[in-house]
Formats: structure tokens, sequence, C-alpha cells
């Protein structure tokens, strides 16, 4: 076996090391948590509480997975898994370094958004065969929130398809050789940045779940695993984020003196952390707020950048 | 890409076999998607990678979403799967089968040998004909989905 995009060893150590990193930031993103709160966070199992997640997963894997009886079995079974799915589908075009990711896809941008599209059945679906008013009201404006961004997501992403001159995301950073796409395209930065935590829908904009109001949204009635499955599907999410951003906009695995891998986990690492810091500074918006906010200011502002960058790059030529 | 294309090409019949069958409107609309998906794939092994992966982002990302997001506030219940049932009795199956049946020979004999030779069409190579001979059509697509934007909006106006 060698080191090269595709083979068998990179496709294993890639699956786990993303699961794993996932799985970690549960534990993560307690103890920054608490550490921006002033408090400490759990500390209490293994060294600096590391081994939380261990005690987590034990808890997680023996508890009962209970499906209710009133509840649809085929789309309640179908609908945690979905969000895996999609999500680890996504990572298999993420260029991590030289020689290390799964395809070299000449579609791999328009990859991304369409398994971004696809998870949107994951929450739609749990919350709909759950049969339950606040699972119900979860996945509605899961729906409408995914679908919404979904679009801008994909806008703000043309501006940087447009300066590479390719759909496949290991060109994309071969082509920030000369400098970061995030100076030309810092407000296309700046909307994938907000459409990435809505469609993984992370606090501030967890607004399907927002327990403070609907119970706990579209997984209201799930437990045991297939919860865990939700829940573990958004810290892959929040990796997967983080990773589109490094590759697009921070030129993915390019730095000085350090390997790549060591850059490419350097600068996902601080987006994960930005978007913890997010979770801990800035309350909830309203349900209406982010939508009127959504397609009143972010659509239009992605399609004015587009316009701009097209025209720049059309008179460079 | 041979086994791709016929592998895509037995479940999107099995799916889409499955969605007329289904008396459950979510699961026909998840057997559609896969169905859709299955479609995708086949474009893909047909060297089309930008149609497969357009047809994944709008038809089953998009277009399907907004369908299961109408089927959510309607709150179907056991009352629709019994009139589906009614809908779909055995004998009307007969017909119809038939008829599918001549059409399936007509296909198979019209069609005496499958291209082999492949050529994968790329994005660029697809947008260059769409901004080039057809971009009458695109302009025309546009007028289409603009004026379904603004009677939308003007069905959904506070008056």
């Amino acid at each position: 076996m060698q080191w090269e995009v595709g083979s068998a060893l990179n496709i294993a150590s890639i699956l786990a090391v993303v699961i794993v990193i996932a799985a970690m930031l549960i534990w993560v993103e307690r103890r920054l948590l608490g550490f921006w709160q002033d408090r400490l966070g759990p500390n209490r199992v293994g060294p600096f509480g590391l081994l939380q997640v261990v005690a987590d997963m034990i808890k997680i894997f023996t508890k009962e997975d209970w499906i209710p009886p009133f509840a649809d079995r085929f789309s309640f079974v179908l609908a945690p898994t979905i969000i895996m799915i999609v999500i680890l589908f996504s990572f298999s075009v993420v260029p991590f370094a030289p020689g290390v990711g799964i395809v070299d896809s000449n579609i791999g941008v328009l990859f991304v958004l369409a398994m971004a599209s696809l998870g949107a059945y994951s929450v739609m679906l749990g919350g709909l065969s759950s049969d339950n008013k606040y699972a119900l009201l979860g996945s509605l404006r899961a729906a409408a929130q995914m679908v919404s961004y979904e679009v801008f997501m994909g806008i703000s992403l043309l501006g940087v398809v447009a300066l590479a001159g390719s759909f496949n995301l290991r060109e994309i950073v071969v082509a920030q050789e000369g400098g970061w796409f995030v100076v030309p395209q810092f407000i296309g930065f700046i909307i994938f940045l907000i459409a990435g935590i809505a469609e993984s829908h992370r606090l501030p904009f967890d607004i399907p779940e927002a327990e403070q109001e609907i119970c706990a949204g579209y997984h209201t009635e799930y437990s045991g695993m297939k919860f865990g499955m939700f829940f573990v599907g958004e810290y892959l999410g929040l990796v997967l984020i983080s990773s589109l951003i490094t590759v697009l906009f921070f030129g993915g695995w390019q730095g000085p003196l350090l390997p790549p891998l060591v850059w490419f986990f350097i600068k996902a690492s601080c987006f994960i952390a930005f978007f913890i810091l997010l979770r801990a500074a800035i309350p909830r918006p309203r349900y209406d707020q982010l939508m009127s906010y959504g397609w009143l200011f972010l659509l239009p502002l992605s399609l004015i950048n587009l316009l701009i960058t097209g025209a720049v790059i059309l008179l460079a030529n | 890409m041979t086994e791709l294309f016929y592998s895509g090409a037995v479940v999107a019949v099995i799916a889409t076999l499955l969605v007329i069958v289904q008396t459950n409107v979510v699961h026909a609309l998840i057997y559609l998607v896969l169905s859709l998906l299955s479609v995708a794939v086949v474009f893909f092994s047909l060297g089309a990678p930008f149609v497969a992966i357009l047809e994944a982002i709008v038809y089953a990302g998009a277009i399907m979403v907004l369908f299961l997001f109408v089927v959510m506030m309607l709150n179907l219940g056991q009352r629709s799967r019994d009139q589906e049932k009614d809908w779909l009795p055995a004998r009307t199956w007969f017909v119809p089968s038939v008829l599918a049946a001549v059409l399936l020979m007509q296909l198979t004999a019209s069609f005496p040998s499958a291209q082999t030779q492949i050529k994968e069409i790329g994005a660029r190579a697809v947008s260059e004909l769409l901004f080039g001979p057809y971009v009458l059509a695109v302009e025309l697509a546009s007028f289409l989905l603009l004026a379904g934007l603004v009677s939308a909006y003007h069905i959904a106006k506070k008056s």
C-alpha cells in the first residue's frame, strides 16, 4: 500500500481520524466553553477530563435505543444515518495534503454542495417520522433554513471557483500558491462562514433544535446511538465546514516550514475554535430574522460579489 | 463504468417501482429521491459528471426537499394511506404492464448494440455550450423562472 490519493490506507486513516476528531470535539467544545465562561468544564475523567468522551460513548452505546410506537419506523431509523453518510461522503473530496485525500474529483465543490443539500433530509425525516409537535416544528425550521442557506453557500463559492478556474478542490488549493483567496474573496468567505454555520445548524443558528423553545427540535424522540449519530454528525459537520474554509479560502495545506498535514490541522483547528467561540458569544436570532437576513441581505450580497469577481476577472484577461 | 451503469439503472428501476407501489407518501418520496440519485449515477457512468451532480443538487437536493416540506405540513395519516390503496388495486396493473412491456420490447429492438465509447464532458464544456450556441434557451428559461418568481411573490403578498 502506498501513500497516494485514494489508497486503502488513505481512506481508512482519514475515516478514523475524522470520526475520532469529531468525537473528541464534544470534550474540546465543553472545555473551551468552560474556559470562555470562566468555569472548569469536564475535568474529572482521566487527565484534563480527556476520557470524558469515552465515558460519554459508553453511556450512549449502552442506553436503551427506543423507537416510539407512534413513530414511522422506516424513516425514523433512516434519518440519523443520512447525516453521518452525507457528511462522511463530503470528506471524500477534501484534499488534506499532497497525496492525502480520497478522490480527486473534477466536480469536488459541487459534490460537497450536493451532499449538503441531501443532509437536509436527515433533519426533515427525523422530525417528520417522530410524529411529535416539537419535532415537526424543528424540522420545518430546519428545512427552510437549510434550503435557503444552501443557495448562498453555493453562490459564495462561485467566486473562488471562478478565480481558480476549476471545481476541483485540490486545484483550488494549488491555485492559492500566490495568495490565499480570502483576500480577493473576503465577502465570499464571510457568506460561506455564515451559511456554513447555518447548514450544520450549530449555535447561534441552531434554530431547528433550540431547546429553550421547542424541546430538542427534530431529535426530541431520539435516544441512544441514534441520538448519538445526530450529535456526532453535527460535530462532523463542524469539522467539514472548517476543512472546507481552510481549503477554499486559506490555502489548504500550504504554509512554510511545517509539513502540509500540520498546516491543514492548525488552520482547520482555528476555525473549529472560532465556531465554538461564536457559540459562546452570540445569542440565537429569531427564526424570521434568520430567514429575512438570509434572503434580503446575504443573497444580494453574494450575487454582487459574484458579479464583481466576474467583471474583475474579465478585465484582468 | 458498465457495472456502474447497470447497478445505477437497476436501482433506479426498482426505486421508481417502489415510488408507485408505496402507500405512505413519505416513503414514496424517499424512494423518489433514491431514484433520482441513481439516475444521477447513470448520467455519471455515461460520461456526464456535471449533469449528474446537478441532478443530485437540483432534483434530489432542492425540489424533493420542497415536496417533503409540503407533505410535512399536510399531516397525512392513515386515511391517505387507505385512499392510496383504493386507487391502486391489482386489476389496474394489467393494461399498463402490457403497454410498458411492448414499449420495452420496442426500445430493446431499436438499440441493438450499445455504444461502448464514452467521452467525458466536463463542466467547462457544458457551460461553453450553454453560453455559446444555446444562450437563447438559457435566457428563455430564466424568463420562465422569473415569471414564476414574480407570480409566487404576487400570490404570497399580504393584501
